[in-house]
């Protein structure tokens, strides 16, 4: 019994992290209708920026304080993101206005080849360290009922908590203030939006640094549990079948299917795994979705795919 | 004033659906495939053949392969390394386990190998569409990475998980040239180019493209969904394992599963998005585009003259990589093959500006 | 746009053209195949930067190899078989003499080729653990040890410390590998052992590259096992040591082999990964003397590859190691072939195959110290099986354990036996000891 309770906190947790990186695709394609294959780099891109700058802060400037550093450094790196955001808009997608899914799918794709390659030539390709003072060490609980006590990342904890933190902020954004109900309209219809005067260029590039934002939250929390290198990138492709799971529209969704997805892999990891061989871990999240597909072609959460003939 | 078809009329049926109708064309068709067979492999050398025309060649027959089901069927797959995996695979089985097995044999059977793995991972596109077939088909990707990495009989019980090809020979004849080796690929390229052409140009083809312009009303005017989606998953997966047998036993010789990785996957749909969709010479723009250009890349830092180590060199490569694709996506969506026909409707008013 | 198309016309005739004229007279050109980018680049970059250091001290100090100068260029594969096979097949045009692809899947790619191109492979402590055997590899080097030995010696470690190697018995041995052939090759001599001492071997791979292990070392927690043999490379070994910390498992029962076990593996984790230990074929320190010369001839004068603090690194030894053992193969073929000559592929793997390198040869290398003496022959490609353990205690590592050989009376028989099932799936015939004269 506490093997099994010990794997699906382990899951769970691990969810949530999939669940931070899943929201930024959800993000981008609620509003602007374009699956962002670049969300991997910007969570890489992101995660180099806030590491390096706290590492060159101290050297350059002699600032100390790991408080101060940090949050000068996560600054600078929210910076560095929505100047990124702006120039993706400018360059690539207001030219591609009305092209179809896959040749914006394909344009994402470069543009991840793209900030894979100035990250690393701007920043380096070394693991560097972002410390943001999670604690390293478990916790064990319930020592007296399970033998040996069930195991609690407690930096997993944290990281957790900081999620469900920043889903409810957004879900309060676009919930309440003026600029979210632009973008759920934006998400609605584009041209019904442009002809009630919203300006759908601006509303973009505050999509894609909202997306940025939540890149360098994951960033953050992913790089200071892994270290910040090249690899951080191939994350994303952990998180690809959560956005699916939960329906490409949806942030709830997100969340529920990151929670789903984690558990699903892990108790198959520790269960069937045996049975196989080993390494199924991940494969089987993307045959979980297949089956769910299967049922719902949309996903758990997601707007129901109309054709008109 | 060259490149007309004024004074060619037809007489016979067959000459008004043959595959290139104008004159011009035919005669360029003919020299392109002189120069392919004869003129290339007598003056090229050998880095040029092995690293970059037989891998361009396989390529290119892979990115055919992709683009009917991405191009003329419209079903976004990202699983394609995982059927050129099957293909060398299969292949690699059939050529250890019998003795004496002919080589041809071995890739055709690579290639059914492939269709049924495509046929099983088609099964889902009747139900599911767009981006998230797409996503479907990766399962198929980290599945056939698993599968080749811990079912023992799929590398012959190879203890490192490697697998290598002896001696090629085809009916005897030797294939460990280059030129050689580059002539087989040229020729299975060719054949499978033609055959390719004819099956879009005919009802199956068509069904295709009605299934992927508006399924629902295809299915009203009676093209049945299963018989079209899953036959452009077979003809495709076959053609895509039949590359990937040509990868592994002629281009790299020893090879493991990660050679077939995901990239490999990302690499293919770009070769057919950039060659452009929908056509047969797209599939070979798109591979000359994808495999030369990482090569030039390599090197144009050094001829800036400036000091560089590799890595940033690399580095750059990937950034103008990257940049290019977008690039070309803006300025040309359909692709390098519709710039190709757009040229050529230019060359038809030539000299004229219309 | 047509400037544009104009432009890439004009490079893609740069490729047609001939590849670059073969190495001029008086020089001998060593390829370097290297990987700074990518998931691997951590490791890869120290062991690129020793490769070359050591070719820009031979020049500096000695003046080449008998006046002869020795060339490099550098070719990035970012670990990856077919960019690893163009590079070869690039460099291999220029007078390549020998390769080092530094990566266990090229290294099997390239098998296949250099018989037909006569040009010798050194694999200093991965690859093909069977390829010891030279009477069936011709061409490949896996000098100092293989796969094999490290997982012999690590098990005979192990017994050590129990008391010996019957106290092993009802023991459990988890193998936390890369899922990829370079992970799996230590598994067949690590079950034999297993039969032999009557000790439980668990096995848990981890999907390459090894991003995320949170299975892997739940799973560890949940098997307990006495001893934890880690074989990873690149990120997956800090990663692996972050998750060890996360879940309680204690690093002082984790032993790696040689390639997990260097610093950019621990820097990160620092205090978190104090009492790891690990393999090592060679010393790290700045004090050997061919270091010391490295900063004097080198780094001093402006001409260093990588950062001056790297400069006696674990990994950036082991790179200088195997340059200098290449150098030195040069140097043995031109006392046969012509001082003063340079020397083509087929030389050098004589050379390779004569190596005889004692204290005295090594230490007017300035070697002594970092390697132990190493002598080849045409049926012995390793030449050499001492390795040591070394800890990690936070700041840095240091040397625990004596020297170990791997063991010859299990190796032999097991190497023989894959060399012959290797050759018959090849149709290749052993070697005489009359083709070794060559």
């Amino acid at each position: 019994m506490g093997p099994f309770i010990e794997t699906l906190i382990g899951g769970l947790m691990a969810g949530m992290l999939y669940s931070l990186i899943a929201l930024g695709f959800v993000l981008i394609f609620k509003a602007s209708g374009v699956f962002n294959f670049a969300q991997g780099a910007m969570v890489l891109f992101a995660a180099l920026a806030m590491a390096r700058l706290a590492e060159w802060l101290p050297r350059f400037t002699g600032l100390d304080g790991k408080l101060l550093v940090n949050v000068i450094a996560f600054a600078g790196a929210l910076a560095v993101m929505v100047v990124v955001a702006w120039l993706v808009e400018r360059l690539a997608l207001s030219r591609l206005v009305n092209q179809e899914g896959i040749t914006l799918l394909m344009a994402t794709l470069g543009i991840a080849y793209l900030l894979e390659g100035a990250g690393q030539m701007l920043f380096g390709n070394d693991i560097y360290k972002i410390d943001i003072g999670l604690p390293k060490d478990p916790m064990f609980l319930f020592e007296k009922t399970f033998e040996g006590g069930i195991l609690v990342s407690k930096e997993d904890l944290y990281a957790a908590l900081i999620a469900a933190a920043l889903v409810a902020s957004l879900s309060l954004f676009f919930q309440k203030t003026a600029t979210g109900r632009a973008l759920r309209a934006v998400a609605d219809d584009h041209q019904a939006a442009q002809s009630i005067g919203i300006p759908l260029s601006r509303i973009w590039v505050i999509v894609w640094s909202v997306a940025g934002f939540v890149a360098l939250v994951a960033g953050m929390i992913w790089g200071s549990k892994l270290g910040v290198q090249f690899s951080l990138s191939l994350v994303a492709l952990k998180a690809l079948p959560v956005v699916i799971l939960g329906g490409l529209t949806s942030v709830p969704g997100a969340i529920v299917g990151g929670l789903l997805i984690g558990v699903g892999e892990k108790l198959s990891e520790a269960y069937l795994g045996p049975a196989l061989g080993g390494g199924i871990e991940y494969w089987f999240g993307y045959v979980l979705v297949l089956g769910v597909l299967l049922v719902r072609p949309q996903g758990l959460f997601g707007e129901k795919i109309i054709d008109r003939v | 004033m060259l490149y007309r078809e004024n004074g060619q009329f037809k007489t016979t049926y067959a000459a008004d659906s043959q595959i290139l109708p104008i004159r011009q064309d035919r005669i360029a068709m003919m020299l392109l495939l002189i120069a392919a067979f004869v003129v290339i492999p007598a003056v090229s050398s050998e880095y040029l053949l092995r690293a970059v025309l037989i891998p361009f060649l396989i390529l290119s027959l892979a990115a055919l392969g992709l683009n009917v089901l991405v191009g003329y069927c419209g079903q976004i797959s990202l699983g394609s390394g995982a059927f050129m995996a099957v293909g060398a695979y299969v292949a690699y089985n059939c050529q250890a386990r019998f003795e004496g097995m002919p080589l041809v044999v071995s890739l055709l059977a690579g290639g059914l190998g492939a269709t049924v793995l495509g046929v099983a991972f088609g099964i889902p596109s009747l139900r599911i569409k767009g981006l998230y077939l797409a996503v479907a088909t990766l399962a198929a990707q980290f599945f056939v990475d698993w599968a080749c990495l811990r079912l023992k009989w799929v590398t012959n019980d190879s203890t490192s998980g490697s697998v290598s090809v002896a001696h090629l020979d085809l009916f005897g004849l030797p294939v460990e040239s280059p030129q050689a080796r580059y002539l087989l690929c040229l020729a299975i390229v060719v054949l499978f180019a033609l055959i390719t052409k004819n099956i879009v140009r005919g009802h199956i083809g068509r069904s295709w493209m009605a299934m992927r312009d508006m399924d629902v009303a295809a299915a009203v005017i009676g093209i049945r969904p299963v018989q079209a989606k899953l036959s452009a998953f077979a003809v495709s997966s076959f053609i895509i394992g039949v590359a990937g047998a040509l990868w592994g036993f002629v281009h790299l010789g020893s090879w493991e599963p990660a050679a077939f990785g995901i990239n490999r996957s990302f690499d293919l749909l770009f070769m057919v998005i950039i060659g452009g969709l929908g056509s047969i010479s797209g599939a070979f723009f798109g591979a000359a585009f994808i495999v030369v250009l990482p090569l030039l890349l390599d090197k144009l830092p050094y001829w800036t003259g400036l000091p560089m180590d590799t890595a940033t060199a690399s580095h750059l490569a990937l950034m103008i990589f990257g940049a290019l694709i977008v690039f070309f996506l803006i300025k040309e969506p359909h692709g390098l093959a519709r710039l190709w026909a757009t040229a050529k409707e230019k060359l038809r008013l030539w000299p004229f500006p219309h | 746009m047509k400037t544009f198309i104009a432009c890439a016309a004009l490079a893609a005739l740069q490729l047609f053209a001939a590849p670059a004229a073969v190495a001029q007279a008086k020089e001998q050109f060593f390829p370097l195949l290297v990987y700074r980018t990518g998931p691997y680049s951590p490791n890869g970059t120290p062991w690129a930067n020793g490769k070359q250091d050591y070719i820009k001290l031979i020049n500096a100090r000695d003046g080449g190899v008998n006046g002869v100068k020795l060339t490099f260029e550098e070719c990035e594969t970012g670990y990856a078989t077919d960019k690893g096979v163009e590079c070869y097949e690039r460099l291999k045009g220029k007078g390549a003499s020998v390769f080092d692809p530094q990566a266990t899947g090229i290294t099997f790619a390239l098998t296949d080729k250099v018989p037909g191109d006569k040009i010798p492979l050194i694999t200093l402590g991965y690859g093909l653990s069977a390829s010891a055997d030279g009477g069936v590899f011709a061409w490949n080097f896996p000098l100092m040890g293989s796969y094999w030995t490290a997982a012999d010696v690590l098990i005979q470690h192990l017994g050590k410390k129990e008391g010996g190697l019957d106290k092993l018995k009802g023991k459990k041995i988890a193998l936390v590998y890369h899922d990829s052939p370079f992970g799996k090759e230590p598994i067949p001599l690590l079950d034999e052992r297993s039969k032999m001492h009557g000790f439980e071997l668990v096995k848990i791979p981890v999907t390459a590259p090894g991003v995320e292990q949170k299975s892997a070392w739940l799973q560890v927690r949940q098997a307990r096992p006495d001893y934890v043999l880690l074989w990873g490379w690149g990120v997956m070994n800090s990663t692996a040591l972050k998750e060890a910390q996360a879940t309680g498992y204690p690093r002082e029962k984790m032993y790696g082999v040689w390639w997990s076990g260097a610093e950019p593996d621990v820097k990160d984790v620092g205090e978190g990964a104090k009492g790891y230990n690990a393999l090592n074929l060679n010393t790290s320190g700045q004090s050997p003397k061919v270091i010391q010369d490295i900063l004097k001839f080198v780094h001093d004068k402006g001409q260093g590859t990588g950062p001056k603090d790297e400069v006696g690194s674990v990994l950036y030894t082991r790179g200088l190691v195997i340059q200098a053992l290449a150098v030195e193969a040069v140097r043995r073929a031109q006392e046969r072939f012509g001082k003063g000559k340079v020397m083509t592929g087929e030389q050098v793997r004589w050379g390779l195959e004569n190596l005889a390198l004692d204290d005295k040869k090594l230490a007017a290398l300035g070697l002594t110290g970092v390697i132990r003496p190493i002598s080849t022959s045409c049926f012995d490609h390793q030449g050499s099986t001492s390795v040591r353990v070394h800890t990690w205690d936070g700041k840095q590592w240091a040397f625990s354990s004596d020297w170990y050989q791997a063991d010859e009376a299990l190796l032999k028989p097991m190497v023989k036996a894959a060399a012959d099932r290797y050759a018959s799936e090849k149709k290749l015939t052993r070697r005489t000891s009359a083709e070794c004269q060559s």
